[in-house]
């Protein structure tokens, strides 16, 4: 199986006033097309940089990440955008949805930015798939938590991505809607034969999937594969 | 607590303040110039009239006048003016002024402004005349040169740059040439009909009561058609004059404020919105509701008081610009000095309007349940609606107490509030209807971009309605100046059918009226009117002679019809300005020798008189019974000779008379050419060039236009404030909404779009609400007040509002610039908490 992310040398510092704060050092890893992959670790581990990078959300310092194919260090913001649009998917751990769209408007918000034309079939398509196939034209506001959640699911899959990535997708919901969310996430993924990437402190939720990075002090604790159970 | 709290997040609202910061500038620079324009106007009120007090009179006095002047002691010093053509024989130019011959020390008072200095003295010994210095200016005359006025040639001794009684309109249109009062009868100016104007001025008693004077001597005079003005009484006219337009520019400042004060309702609302959590926790650890209200009440007093302090330092220095901006209106040079009551109103206003404005959203901190810590709930504040009806009353009362104050009269200060009501409710209503319809009917099969962008409208927090009503108001305000001035410029404007005249030639006497129409038809132009003109006064209105009317307090006619001395001619048919109202035009003459006339409908109205009322006239000493047979509308708007008094012909053909003569210029430089031969020819006579007191009139209305345009531009620019802040406030919201766009994959093209369009969006709705409101008010005004027809100009359409969309987007993009640079990941990580 060929590499959908392959993450070499990374490294990201910030700056704040005089001092320098190096969040990510020295990080390799690679991810095969298909896998279900963990990331763990502590608070100010550097797990949430770590995806935000992989996405191409920002720049590294040093280091090299290839995304589907593409280098994203040679890629301007713009290419970085075309190719989350088209190859990508998110789930954050506050929804974001667009509070002034219906939950259909927001599914579909992807396959808009495409130009794509029809979306609103397979938006209602997903709706229906994450159970709120009567909750279309209901605005995020007017839905508890955990309907957002499977909104911002059906949207992240709306553009058939190659890979997704979940940013703590349960840390905001509690554990009966949080586990429903995960179970819809995995079933989903499965269909769709995604790359999934979680972000997540949660080991019971990590140990879903097929392998974890662990980290600390942004450094790589390890990196394992679990035996299936 | 509360300072505490605001220095975390109180620089937010500053912004907001800078809006209330600009209105209060505006009204405190406004209030303070006002005050020393009055102060001046006292100080300075011997120095605009030259004496302490003047006789005046429109004819020769007679031996009565000059008994009571001599009463007084006599007079220190006379003058007499009259229009008349000055020729200028170094171009050969002839142009329209202003003569006045002076005798005595006069001015007793302020001075003659000349140049060189030694003229204003050095042009009596030498029998030169001095010129208006913008006159000297235009024809490139300089001292040495020579001015003819009627049959004499005098030397120019210098310029003239400002003297006593010599500025305003008049001014403008007949530039003043001050000779010595001696070489006026050589001249030859003064005519049968000429309009000369006498006056004899006097240097007050130290201890002397000009007040007791006035009211003494200034009846006996009325009778004699003579006019007693002390300074005291001239200086108060001319103090209610500026006093009106003060008041005016007065309130076109308030507007500014009160759109700043939404501004501020509008931030507080947002800010307090931010706030509920931090009310909720405070009240969930022991805070009581007052405290908690206190706090964010004493933060906006603050800030008000903040506001309040910028504002006056600002208005300080704009009282300092306005001498420069009403250069043009001002007949004397103002000393600007500090108004503290000016000052303390600015405080005030600043404290007052952000508590007041800033009430209703504060209310909800009243009613946050300390449940709000562990949910948030959307309609948490239904009971603070049963406040609202008492702020909203409060505040009507506030602006209409400050209208009051500002006005002096109840009436104008309720129409006032009304009419804010309805453009503030009509700006409001109209961007809430059309918001509702848009999403209604949706325009669903828009792209996405231009879908989105509509969305925005509608975010949560969203400030559209504010910001359509600040765009609104701040167009509403700069159209509805230019249509009226449109308005007021098409009541003058000259008609360009073939037969309208342009030139008209006064005080053609009998003996020059052929050769002077020759001279016209040699020139090859036409001559459209030959008018004889009759002066005469009225003596007795129905059955009272006009003596015993003016004696009589309690007479109700208009006093001017009783003093005027009417230019009156004679025709049998009516001409294109004048319709009758009632009777008919000609009638035939009755043979008990009563004369029937016709009446303007306004002078008819003024001397109380109606179809079949007696009316005698001293046509020059001769007394004429005469019943009003005809009554006639008049457009006194149209350029042209219009009379209020039109006798039948075969009455007045051997009375004394002298004429007038119109004809059509085609360009300015025939009519030039004609002027100078026509002056050549006929030195007494005086042209009137319709074409320049148009283009005089057009300036002065460009000057007031500029003035008000002036104030008015401080809505807009707190409109920007308003927008700027507003765009500010929303600022997290739009960043938030554009990176998850962008996330998603979204390119900055698409996030450009979005952002550029809502913004286009909100200049066009409040842009085009604003002026179409205007178009509406422009209308009516047209209709109701001026009564013309109206023709709005383009401009608002073709300049006005592509400005405002460029500035709205300009504003929005500029403000937009962080969040479409700020990097997606650093705002999901904030939002993660």
């Amino acid at each position: 199986m060929s590499k959908i992310l392959n993450v070499e040398h990374l490294g990201k510092t910030y700056t704040s006033g005089s001092k320098e704060l190096t969040v990510l050092d020295d990080i390799s890893f690679g991810i095969e097309e298909g896998e279900t992959f963990a990331i763990i670790g502590p608070s100010g581990s550097g797990k949430t940089t770590l995806l935000g990078l992989c996405a191409g959300l920002d720049c590294a310092d040093r280091g090299k990440i290839e995304l589907c194919g593409s280098d994203l260090g040679s890629l301007n913001e713009d290419e970085r955008a075309q190719l989350r649009n088209q190859k990508v998917g998110f789930i954050f751990q506050n929804f974001q949805l667009l509070p002034t769209l219906t939950a259909l408007e927001n599914v579909v918000v992807p396959l808009e930015l495409q130009g794509a034309k029809g979306p609103t079939k397979i938006g209602k398509e997903l709706l229906g798939k994450v159970g709120l196939g009567d909750r279309l034209h209901h605005y995020p506001t007017q839905l508890s938590g955990g309907e957002q959640q499977r909104v911002a699911l059906a949207r992240a899959f709306s553009n058939k991505p190659s890979i997704l990535f979940a940013d703590e997708p349960t840390g905001n919901l509690d554990q009966d809607t949080g586990d429903r969310v995960i179970q819809l996430l995995f079933e989903l993924n499965e269909e769709a034969g995604t790359t999934l990437v979680i972000v997540s402190h949660d080991l019971e939720l990590a140990q879903k999937c097929k392998r974890i990075l662990r980290l600390r002090g942004g450094k790589i604790v390890s990196n394992e594969v679990l035996v299936e159970s | 607590m509360a300072w505490r709290d605001s220095k975390a997040s109180g620089s937010r609202l500053l912004l907001f303040m800078a809006s209330i910061i600009l209105g209060i500038a505006a009204v405190v620079s406004i209030q303070s110039f006002s005050e020393n324009l009055e102060e001046n106007i006292a100080i300075q009120s011997k120095a605009l009239m030259g004496a302490d007090f003047v006789i005046d009179s429109n004819q020769p006095p007679n031996e009565k006048v000059l008994a009571i002047i001599d009463s007084l002691g006599g007079a220190d010093g006379r003058s007499v003016g009259f229009p008349s053509m000055a020729v200028f024989p170094k171009s050969g130019d002839a142009k329209l002024v202003g003569v006045r011959g002076i005798e005595g020390g006069y001015p007793f008072y302020g001075e003659l402004e000349t140049l060189p200095e030694s003229a204003a003295k050095a042009y009596k010994k030498s029998s030169g005349a001095l010129v208006d210095a913008t006159l000297m200016l235009q024809y490139g005359l300089k001292a040495g040169d020579s001015i003819k006025l009627g049959n004499t040639m005098f030397p120019i001794t210098g310029k003239l740059i400002s003297a006593p009684g010599t500025s305003g309109i008049g001014a403008s249109i007949a530039p003043p040439v001050l000779i010595p009062y001696d070489a006026v009868e050589g001249t030859g100016l003064i005519q049968v009909g000429s309009r000369v104007g006498y006056d004899f001025y006097f240097v007050a008693e130290p201890d002397q009561d000009l007040v007791a004077l006035d009211e003494q001597v200034d009846p006996q005079l009325d009778v004699e058609n003579a006019d007693l003005d002390t300074h005291i009484s001239t200086a108060e006219q001319l103090g209610r004059s500026y006093d009106n337009f003060g008041k005016f520019l007065n309130l076109i400042a308030f507007i500014a404020l009160l759109l700043g004060c939404i501004g501020v309702a509008s931030s507080v609302h947002i800010y307090i919105q931010e706030k509920i959590r931090s009310v909720a926790i405070l009240k969930c650890i022991g805070a009581t509701r007052k405290q908690t209200f206190f706090i964010y009440l004493l933060q906006i007093t603050g800030m008000g008081l903040f506001g309040g302090v910028l504002g006056v330092l600002g208005g300080l220095l704009l009282q300092q610009s306005f001498p420069l901006l009403l250069q043009g209106f001002l007949p004397f040079e103002v000393q600007i000095s500090f108004v503290p009551n000016a000052l303390f109103s600015g405080l005030v206003l600043g404290v007052l309007l952000s508590v007041l404005f800033a009430l209703m959203p504060l209310l909800n901190t009243w009613f946050v349940s300390p449940l709000q810590v562990l949910r948030i709930q959307e309609n948490g504040f239904e009971k603070s609606r049963k406040l609202q009806f008492w702020v909203v009353l409060g505040i009507l009362l506030f602006i209409f107490s400050f209208s009051y104050w500002l006005l002096g009269q109840l009436l104008f200060a309720l129409y006032f509030v009304l009419a804010v009501l309805v453009v503030f409710a009509l700006l409001w209503g109209v961007a809430t209807i059309f918001m509702r319809t848009i999403k209604k009917y949706f325009p669903n099969s828009w792209g996405f971009t231009s879908r989105q962008s509509l969305l925005n409208l509608y975010r949560p927090n969203n400030q559209t309605t504010v910001l359509i009503l600040a765009i609104g108001v701040g167009t509403f305000l700069i159209s509805t100046l230019y249509f009226t001035k449109d308005i007021l410029l098409a009541q003058v404007s000259l008609e360009a059918s073939e037969d309208t005249p342009n030139l008209i030639l006064m005080d053609v006497q009998t003996e020059e009226k052929l050769a002077a129409a020759q001279s016209i038809e040699a020139s090859g132009l036409e001559v459209l009117n030959n008018i004889p003109i009759i002066t005469m006064r009225m003596h007795q209105i129905k059955d009272r002679p006009v003596r015993e009317l003016i004696l009589d307090s309690t007479a109700t006619q208009n006093r001017w019809v009783l003093f005027h001395e009417f230019r009156v001619t004679y025709r049998d048919t009516l001409v294109p300005s004048e319709r009758t109202v009632e009777g008919s035009w000609p009638i035939e003459r009755k043979e008990n020798g009563i004369i029937p006339v016709s009446l303007s409908d306004n002078a008819a109205e003024d001397a109380q008189v109606k179809l079949g009322d007696t009316l005698v006239f001293n046509v020059q000493g001769v007394l004429m019974t005469t019943r009003v047979a005809h009554l006639r509308e008049v457009d006194w708007a149209r350029m042209q000779v219009n009379f209020n008094i039109l006798f039948p012909s075969g009455v007045l053909e051997e009375a004394p008379q002298f004429h007038v003569l119109t004809t059509k210029a085609p360009d300015a430089d025939k009519s030039a050419s004609l002027q100078r031969e026509l002056v050549r020819k006929f030195p007494t006579v005086s042209i009137i060039d319709l074409r320049q007191i148009f283009t005089v009139i057009e300036d002065i209305l460009s000057k007031i236009a500029w003035v008000i345009n002036f104030m008015a531009f401080f809505s807009i620019l707190t409109g920007i404030i308003v927008l700027i802040g507003s765009v500010r406030t929303s600022k997290y919201q739009r960043i938030k909404e554009n990176v998850l766009l962008r996330t998603l994959g979204a390119k900055n093209k698409q996030i450009l779009r979005i952002t550029a369009l809502e913004y286009f969006y909100l200049g066009l709705l409040g842009g085009g609400i604003g002026i179409v409101l205007s178009l509406l008010g422009s209308l009516l005004l047209a209709q109701f007040v001026f009564e013309v027809s109206f023709v709005p100009s383009a401009i608002p359409f073709l300049v006005v509002l592509p400005s405002i969309l460029v500035l709205v987007l300009l504003i929005g993009m500029l403000n937009s610039k962080s969040v479409l640079q700020s990097p997606p990941l650093e705002v999901l990580r904030k939002e993660g908490g």
